[in-house]
């Protein structure tokens, strides 16, 4: 673990879980929070300064090497954001281990499905 | 029981005790703040969302993939169904945005009190069903 320091491990500032994750996952909700709502606005910025929805005016927004950049990495930040919404809602909701243990792995492949299918329809434009 | 603990039942000390979902839907045992339906209403627009990905991929596709499928898209989109299926999609979204803007705030120490965070609450019930309204009114073709 990274600047661990046993010293400092007491008290308050004692760690209760092991690997962080916590932390970890909650700032990652925010980020990829902020990144989402940011791509958002770029979106509704550029498409409503458009003339009529076409799909030359619609596809070359997706043309352009930059913005397939950046709703790629949108998208993953989604998919993680995903991830950790719908791991809590089976955490929550369902107390069967292997129940549990199935459904998180599915979320997982099919978010990593979901993932390699953006790829796709991005770099078809 | 003891003696003590029955007579100071008596005198209306509140029981405490585990809620239980019926409490808080048909039997109306409890009236929900308006910042646990903010909540409650977060995670059911976010598991709503994760339901529709592949209909949204799959509509993104057919957006991008060529002129035909884009004219295959509109059709599909122009649809009164999916029109019903993507204002629900859109108030899910524009829900999850809004509550996930006031939990920034509240990571911020702002609005943490028991009225502002309701007063939020408010606000975000508000703002997202009069931005669904919006939405609305051009899927359907107002203006």
């Amino acid at each position: 673990m990274q600047g661990f320091d046993t010293k400092k491990n007491i008290g308050q500032r004692r760690l209760v879980v092991g690997a962080h994750y916590g932390m970890r996952d909650w700032l990652a909700q925010r980020l990829t929070g902020i990144l989402m709502a940011v791509f958002t606005i770029v979106l509704l910025v550029s498409f409503l300064s458009g003339q009529n929805f076409t799909y030359e005016g619609w596809a070359g927004l997706f043309a352009r090497q930059w913005f397939k950049l950046f709703t790629a990495v949108t998208f993953f930040g989604m998919f993680y954001h995903v991830w950790v919404g719908i791991r809590d809602i089976w955490m929550d909701y369902i107390k069967s281990v292997g129940l549990r243990l199935t459904l998180q792995s599915l979320t997982v492949l099919w978010l990593l499905a979901c993932a390699a299918w953006t790829v796709q329809i991005l770099w078809s434009v | 029981m003891s003696e003590a603990v029955r007579e100071a039942q008596k005198k209306g000390r509140p029981v405490i005790r585990n809620v239980d979902f019926g409490d808080i839907t048909y039997r109306g045992y409890y009236k929900q703040p308006p910042s646990a339906i903010v909540s409650i209403l977060h995670r059911v627009s976010g598991a709503g969302l994760f339901l529709f990905l592949p209909f949204l991929l799959y509509l993104f596709q057919q957006s991008l993939l060529s002129e035909d499928t884009f004219k295959h898209f509109a059709g599909v989109v122009s649809h009164p169904l999916s029109k019903i299926i993507i204002l629900g999609l859109s108030w899910a979204y524009l829900h999850h945005f809004t509550a996930g803007i006031r939990h920034l705030f509240m990571d911020n120490h702002i609005a943490l009190d028991k009225d502002d965070s309701q007063k939020t609450a408010r606000w975000v019930l508000t703002i997202s069903l009069a931005l669904t309204v919006l939405v609305a009114l051009k899927l359907f073709g107002v203006f």
